[in-house]
């Protein structure tokens, strides 16, 4: 049996940053448990570059964005283990983990960091009909492929969803020598960053079919043809809309899921908008010592916020560990609802009197609009508002409620979003 | 006209730019002026990919050229790119092709390995 202050689940953005963080306010003895062969995650796999612009204030690939904790780590007494699973973990800090030099072995810790990340939706969940040929491949797998192991998955390639990832691979893909002929869209815009849809698509001359998707997948051992068809407002596709591609390949970029397996086994409640933990507003779950951060907590759009919060989950983690503070007391504790407009916050419950300067809340909307105004109300009435010029689904928001428009707030505070047209 | 999403901002304005008076219109903001009339007359992007690499835990290299290149040089380069091999170790941020086709950008490794 291992004892450790400190164990954080994930050695990618999330749990690099909050590790260190963790340090860096006092804590020695941590572990990082990994299952893959290197620190990194998923950065690892993102060659592109894109990444570190809020934080470094400059364009870095993932590698290198990756490079700067992970230097940044070496120079800490933080151990890491790695290719080593996490089979579970209890509300009382115990982890179950499996690897090849210590075989099956348990690792008690005063406080734990879940920072799991998320892994991809697949062809299950979104009901996709047709054949079950090879060449269908969820994005990040043909990613990992491609830029790590070195296989160029397919030469004709549809993509379905405009997700980045997607968007991503397009360009990766034609740039590699593959004819990528459309990427399909079931909603009436893209998910993707609008730069990634300039310099992704629009260089290369890709076309995107928005209001449309795949209808049949024809092949039974690679696949040969993919047939997508336009959808009506109801998202159901209309009949002699079909088009037609000749491909071998078909990949998917149709959203990520947080990775919770181990935050249920816990026990621990699980926000059904968000599919993480809920958290309060020191990122710590409804279990005293356990918090969580990252994409496992809410799949964000850049890293550079992952790190931020994953430092807050470290922080407060350290709190924890030396002080044992009084978290998760209700009787203080407020509720953060989701007002017209919201279709999340992070974090979902916040205890007032802990708050230092200002409460920070992120949250995504659910519909775009121009000149929209972020309202904040309490039981008793509005506490503060915020303009925005533009907001949309697919750009987090951030707003910072000053602590004293919070002194007389006892139940709840409603999150919603007025005004504003589109 | 040429037609350009602007990337300055989320908004993801939709430009016209004249190629001959370079006016630029659909911008909300000054930016969007100063972002279409680069795109019609250089536009410039950083190239990331991969390169072979022996004796390394993987058998990609991630690596960037370290300045952005004229966008219609980009397939020129994945030539050069193709053909390259390399051996492990590389530190970060190695050169290891010089001027890439002609850009005057190197080709660099973003990452040890």
């Amino acid at each position: 049996m291992l004892e450790y202050d400190l164990v954080v689940i994930g050695g990618g953005p999330a749990g690099l940053a909050a590790a260190i963080a963790a340090y860096e306010n006092g804590i020695e003895k941590i572990v990082i448990l990994e299952r893959d062969v290197e620190l990194g995650g998923i950065l690892n796999q993102c060659i592109h570059n894109g990444f570190g612009l809020h934080r470094f204030g400059q364009e870095l690939t993932g590698p290198e964005y990756a490079t700067r904790f992970i230097n940044r780590l070496t120079e800490t007494n933080i151990k890491v283990m790695l290719g080593t699973m996490v089979l579970s973990l209890n509300s009382d800090k115990q982890i179950t983990c499996v690897n090849k030099t210590n075989g099956l072995f348990i690792i008690n810790a005063k406080a734990i960091i879940l920072a799991m990340g998320c892994r991809e939706r697949n062809r299950g969940p979104i009901g996709m009909p047709g054949d079950r040929g090879s060449g269908i491949f969820s994005a990040g797998s043909a990613q990992r492929y491609m830029n790590i192991n070195g296989y160029l998955v397919g030469k004709r390639v549809v993509i379905l969803g405009s997700g980045d990832i997607g968007l991503i691979m397009a360009r990766r893909m034609t740039l590699e020598g593959a004819n990528v002929l459309a990427v399909s869209e079931l909603m009436p815009h893209s998910n993707g960053l609008s730069r990634n849809i300039a310099q992704c698509l629009d260089d290369f001359g890709i076309p995107l079919y928005l209001s449309h998707t795949v209808t049949e997948v024809i092949g039974k051992n690679r696949i040969e043809k993919v047939v997508i068809s336009q959808v009506d407002s109801n998202y159901k596709p209309i009949l002699g809309t079909e088009k037609e591609f000749n491909c071998d390949t078909l990949l998917l970029s149709v959203g990520l899921i947080p990775e919770n397996e181990l935050t249920r086994s816990a026990g621990i409640p699980i926000d059904f908008r968000t599919n993480g933990a809920i958290v309060y507003d020191d990122m710590q779950t409804e279990t005293d010592g356990i918090f969580a951060c990252g994409n496992v907590l809410h799949v964000h759009d850049l890293v550079d916020y992952v790190s931020a919060e994953s430092e807050k989950a470290g922080k407060n983690a350290a709190e924890f560990i030396k002080n044992g503070y009084i978290s998760n007391d209700r009787k203080s504790a407020v509720t953060i609802k989701n007002g017209n407009g919201v279709g999340y916050t992070v974090p979902q419950i916040a205890v007032i009197d802990r708050v230092e300067k200002g409460l920070e809340i992120f949250f995504r909307v659910k519909a775009k609009s121009e000149n929209s105004v972020i309202e904040v109300s309490s039981e008793n009435g509005k506490i503060a508002s915020f303009k925005r010029e533009f907001l949309a689904p697919g750009e987090m928001e951030r707003i910072v409620i000053p602590k004293k428009l919070l002194a007389d707030v006892s139940e709840n505070i409603t999150v919603s979003i007025s005004g504003g047209a589109k | 006209m040429k037609e350009f999403i602007c990337t300055v901002c989320p908004r993801g304005c939709r430009l016209k730019v004249d190629e001959v008076t370079l006016n630029v219109t659909g911008n909300s903001c000054p930016k969007g002026t100063e972002y279409g009339k680069n795109e019609a007359t250089n536009p410039l992007r950083i190239l990331t990919s991969t390169v072979l690499i022996e004796g390394a835990i993987h058998r990609r290299l991630p690596v960037r050229t370290d300045k952005p290149i004229p966008k219609d040089k980009l397939f020129d380069c994945m030539k050069t790119i193709h053909t390259y091999k390399e051996k492990s170790p590389v530190k970060a941020g190695q050169i290891l092709i010089k001027d890439l086709a002609g850009t005057g950008a190197n080709l660099i490794t973003s990452r040890e390995m």
